[in-house]
């Protein structure tokens, strides 16, 4: 059974409809992440799954049990959801312990005593139960509101941007922490955020949203190598198009030269195709006939990120170790190295 | 996968959304009858009071409110926002102390500074005795039982409001404008007039209007003056001719009047927008005559406004303290004490109420009859008084009858009473102790309440465990403004008062109306001294908000 069930959930604002017929699930354990642009519905998606928007249409489950439907919806306090909001929204007046014992309302002194030691310890915040939530660092309020959000042992946790007001380095740790903290509680957990370093790190599967709808609901390994849309592949790391034509049963042609794949390429023989080219495709080699004009570099640390021009005028990046220091202007040599075939049908016009 | 049983949603009867408007509109209730019962008798007419109006009354109150609108506005302007400048922007000796001790004067009504300034200006009083010994009897000195006397003591009163408001907007947004303004091109003078005062214009102009509103409200010190306004002429047909309709005819005409400067100020209140704070450049440092220029005037104002006041109330207090403090004193202090308490406590109820109705209710319904609930601090006293007895003695009359019929030998219920004094006092200040806790409201976030409904809690747990807890600074705050209002309260009190139920304001207005300035100096101090209390919450708050 699915910890997290959506099914033609349809979501909105009064005449503004903002999410369409959006389906996924959740197993058990698993960690699962919205990810996409502000603006796509994301965290509106999150919030019904709480219970604080209601439904147009379609319906939400949680361990099998539906909670929310047109014109119904159960309580948000009745759902055992925990969540951890953007702004970890942590209670201003309570002190830390007081923060992370909060839900546990029914629990007996002793009980909850030992619940929020463990949860401090969990977070890594032992000793900060005394204090106050304006006392801590962003990263130790963001821990603190993990912590609340845990401690009633929730089935599912929802977590809103969670890391988006913390610096590069410690949006790293923490993500890092987070998941581990999930997977030994074996608390469900989705995630929602822009940054897709950040769903790589936490997330099983990652749903990618645009503008209310999902375009592809995979892990990450899948994103990039397999993207279902258009907007999935330039959504998902970088990479360019280049125009090509399908060649018999599983073949293109373009001007980088001829791909055969074992998987049929689903367009039929001679039509024009766009063909995602990743940096990583593009490898740099001297010896290799096809040159290519240095346009642009991005110092990378352990590589170089190359922009290059074609004969054709196209451009492709390349990912190039960074002993190869290539000046602008410079012509050099690259080789087609891809694992990956992936093609659009151009869209006809 | 089974179905849950739908059991009813808990959240169902709170939220839904049209219980909003008439939640709101039980408490606005308190202000929009007194209102609408005094509108109502401008839309009936009757000829012949309004021919006794027209012919004695309105001609000069008309005359007189109009001196005052433009004289105390110009003069609130005049003091107010030169102060606000100086002590926000520039430095002098003493800044630091004339930026709070400049607020001081709030604590003192209008009416015990127009007492204390008539003593000691008038012919009679110290002043003037000692410039007769001085340069005989030839010398001559402006009256202060004088148009211009009342505009003097009303500016002195109010100007507290544009200073408090200007300073504000200085403080966070002057002195960043006149730099980058002076990184154009300006000198710093074209820099305030072309940048720094106009951006300020919403604040001023919010700080003028509330002066307005308390000029048209004053009651207490014009009485002193005998300058006739709509007020005293309110006060005079109800209880000295006992013509309670002339009464309401008149305070529908003020109403009007307040009604546009309480749309204005609404209006401005839109237009004023903090911008970011903690940001503190080099101030403007005064040189040569400016500096001292600047000491004198902020010396001067604070000395007339409050200090010399003060102190000559504490001369006359000295100087009857034996005779008045064993006579009745008590009990006008047990008096004030009790109705300040009581209104704090429901008024401050009731301003969470509405807060909280605003806050589960969002349409536009219910935050519009939240706007017009908190609508009465603009309306008069006198008006209030009025609008509260009017259907409070049509009510009783229906009381009385059925009590008669039930065997009671009674001739009132509710009028006499003190809740007919409550109610109107609510509604005077329910505006008062609303802000306050609206503010703190307001800084609970959406995603607070939603944090605490996902660990459990319903909308009811939601209030009482999170909102009041967070909410509870608020809550003093407002029963502490309030409870000090009530005592400083003049119009409402006398008009509405069970009889030989006086208070501290009731005994200081008896004493004066009979000249004994030194009578009415002990309860006007016991006043002052209670007025210091907000207004300390006040300095502490802009000292640490601003700086």
């Amino acid at each position: 059974m699915d910890a997290l069930v959506l099914d033609s959930v349809a979501l909105g604002y009064g005449k503004q409809q903002i999410v369409h017929d959006l389906s996924f699930a959740l197993a058990p354990g698993e960690i699962g992440c919205l990810l996409g642009g502000s603006g796509c519905g994301k965290t509106t998606v999150l919030r019904a799954i709480a219970g604080f928007e209601p439904l147009r249409s379609g319906r939400i489950a949680l361990n099998g049990h539906w909670v929310a439907e047109e014109r119904w919806q159960l309580a948000p306090e009745r759902r055992q959801i925990g969540m951890v909001f953007q702004d970890y929204a942590l209670f201003p007046h309570l002190s830390v312990a007081a923060n992370v014992g909060f839900g546990l309302r029914e629990w007996t002194r002793a009980d909850k005593a030992h619940r929020i030691e463990e949860m401090l310890a969990l977070v890594g915040l032992a000793d900060a139960g005394p204090r106050y939530p304006h006392e801590l660092s962003g990263g130790q309020q963001q821990r603190v509101a993990l912590a609340r959000a845990l401690a009633p042992g929730p089935t599912l946790l929802l977590m809103d941007e969670p890391f988006s007001n913390l610096d590069v380095e410690l949006r790293e740790r923490l993500s890092i922490d987070v998941h581990d903290i999930l997977k030994a509680t074996g608390t469900t957990g989705l995630l929602v955020t822009h940054n897709q370093q950040e769903a790589f790190a936490m997330a099983d599967r990652v749903g990618v949203m645009l503008s209310g709808t999902l375009q592809q609901w995979a892990s990450p390994y899948a994103l990039y190598h397999e993207p279902a849309t258009r907007h999935v592949a330039t959504f998902v790391g970088d990479g360019v198009f280049l125009p090509a034509r399908v060649h018999g049963q599983n073949c293109i042609d373009f001007e980088l030269g001829q791909l055969c794949r074992i998987q049929p390429v689903d367009v039929p023989d001679g039509a024009d195709v766009d063909v995602l080219i990743r940096p990583d495709d593009i490898q740099h080699d001297d010896a290799s006939p096809i040159r290519a004009k240095v346009l642009e570099r991005v110092f990378r640390g352990a590589a170089f990120l190359y922009t290059l021009e074609l004969a054709s005028g196209d451009r492709v990046l390349s990912l190039v170790p960074s002993h190869h220091d290539h000046q602008i202007g410079e012509m050099i040599g690259i080789r087609l190295e891809i694992d990956h075939l992936v093609a659009f049908q151009k869209a006809l016009t | 996968m089974h179905l849950t049983v739908s059991d009813s949603n808990p959240g169902n009867f709170w939220n839904w959304r049209g219980w909003g408007p008439l939640r709101a509109l039980a408490i606005a209730a308190l202000t929009l009858l007194p209102l609408l019962v005094v509108l109502a008798s401008f839309f009936e007419p009757q000829p012949e009071i309004w021919a006794h109006l027209t012919e004695y009354v309105l001609p000069g109150v008309l005359w007189n409110t109009g001196i005052l609108i433009l004289g105390v506005g110009a003069g609130v302007l005049l003091l107010g926002v030169p102060l606000a400048w100086l002590t926000a922007v520039c430095d002098f000796p003493g800044r630091r102390f004339f930026a709070w001790s400049l607020m001081l004067p709030l604590a003192m009504p209008a009416y015990v500074l127009a007492f204390v300034q008539v003593g000691l200006l008038d012919f009679t009083g110290p002043v003037q005795t000692l410039l007769r010994t001085w340069f005989g009897s030839s010398a001559w000195f402006p009256p202060i039982r004088s148009t211009g006397g009342v505009v003097l003591v009303l500016t002195l009163a109010f100007y507290p409001y544009v200073y408090l408001l200007a300073r504000n907007a200085f403080i966070t947004q002057g002195l960043r404008a006149v730099e980058a303004a002076q990184a154009l091109g300006f000198t710093r003078g074209q820099a305030f007039w072309k940048v720094a005062l106009p951006m300020a214009r919403p604040w001023i102009a919010g700080g003028m209007t509330l002066a307005l509103m308390e000029t048209l409200a004053d009651f207490g010190s014009v009485s002193i003056f005998s300058f006739d306004t709509f007020t005293t002429a309110i006060y005079k047909a109800w209880f000295s001719l006992f013509n309670l309709p002339a009464a309401s005819q008149l305070a529908s005409l003020l109403v009007l009047f307040v009604l546009v400067l309480a749309v204005i100020d609404q209006h401005l209140r839109h237009n004023r927008r903090y911008a970011a704070k903690n940001f503190s450049p080099a101030r403007i440092v005064l040189q040569g005559g400016a500096r001292w220029g600047a000491v004198v005037f902020c010396g001067v104002v604070l000395a007339m406004a409050f200090v010399v006041p003060f102190i000559q109330l504490l001369i006359w207090a000295r100087t009857v303290w034996q005779e008045d403090f064993d006579a009745r004193y008590p009990a006008f202090l047990l008096h004030s004490i009790l109705l300040g308490g009581v209104a704090a406590a429901v008024v401050t109820v009731l301003g969470l109420l509405l807060s909280a109705i605003r806050q589960h209710h969002k349409d536009w319904m219910t935050q519009f009859i939240v706007r017009l609930a908190t609508l009465g601090y603009a309306i008069p006293g006198t008006v209030l008084a009025v609008g509260v007895f009017i259907p409070v003695a049509w009510l009783d009359n229906y009381l009385v009858g059925a009590a008669q019929w039930a065997g009671w030998d009674v001739s009132q219920i509710l009028k006499g009473s003190l809740l007919v004094m409550l109610l109107a006092l609510s509604a005077r200040f329910l505006a008062v102790a609303f802000q306050p806790v609206d503010a703190a409201m307001q800084r609970i976030t959406r995603n607070q309440g939603n944090a605490a409904r996902s660990l459990g809690l319903s909308p009811r747990q939601v209030l009482l465990r999170l909102q009041l807890p967070m909410v509870r600074g608020g809550l003093l705050t407002a029963a502490l403004i309030v409870f000090v209002d009530v005592m400083k309260e003049m119009p409402i009190t006398l008009m509405t008062r069970p009889f030989g139920w006086d208070t501290l304001a009731v005994r200081v207005f008896e004493m004066t109306s009979e000249g004994m300035w030194d009578r009415a100096a002990l309860p006007s101090l016991a006043i002052v001294l209670a007025g210091l209390l907000p207004v300390i919450l006040l300095v502490r708050k802009s000292e640490s908000g601003l700086h």
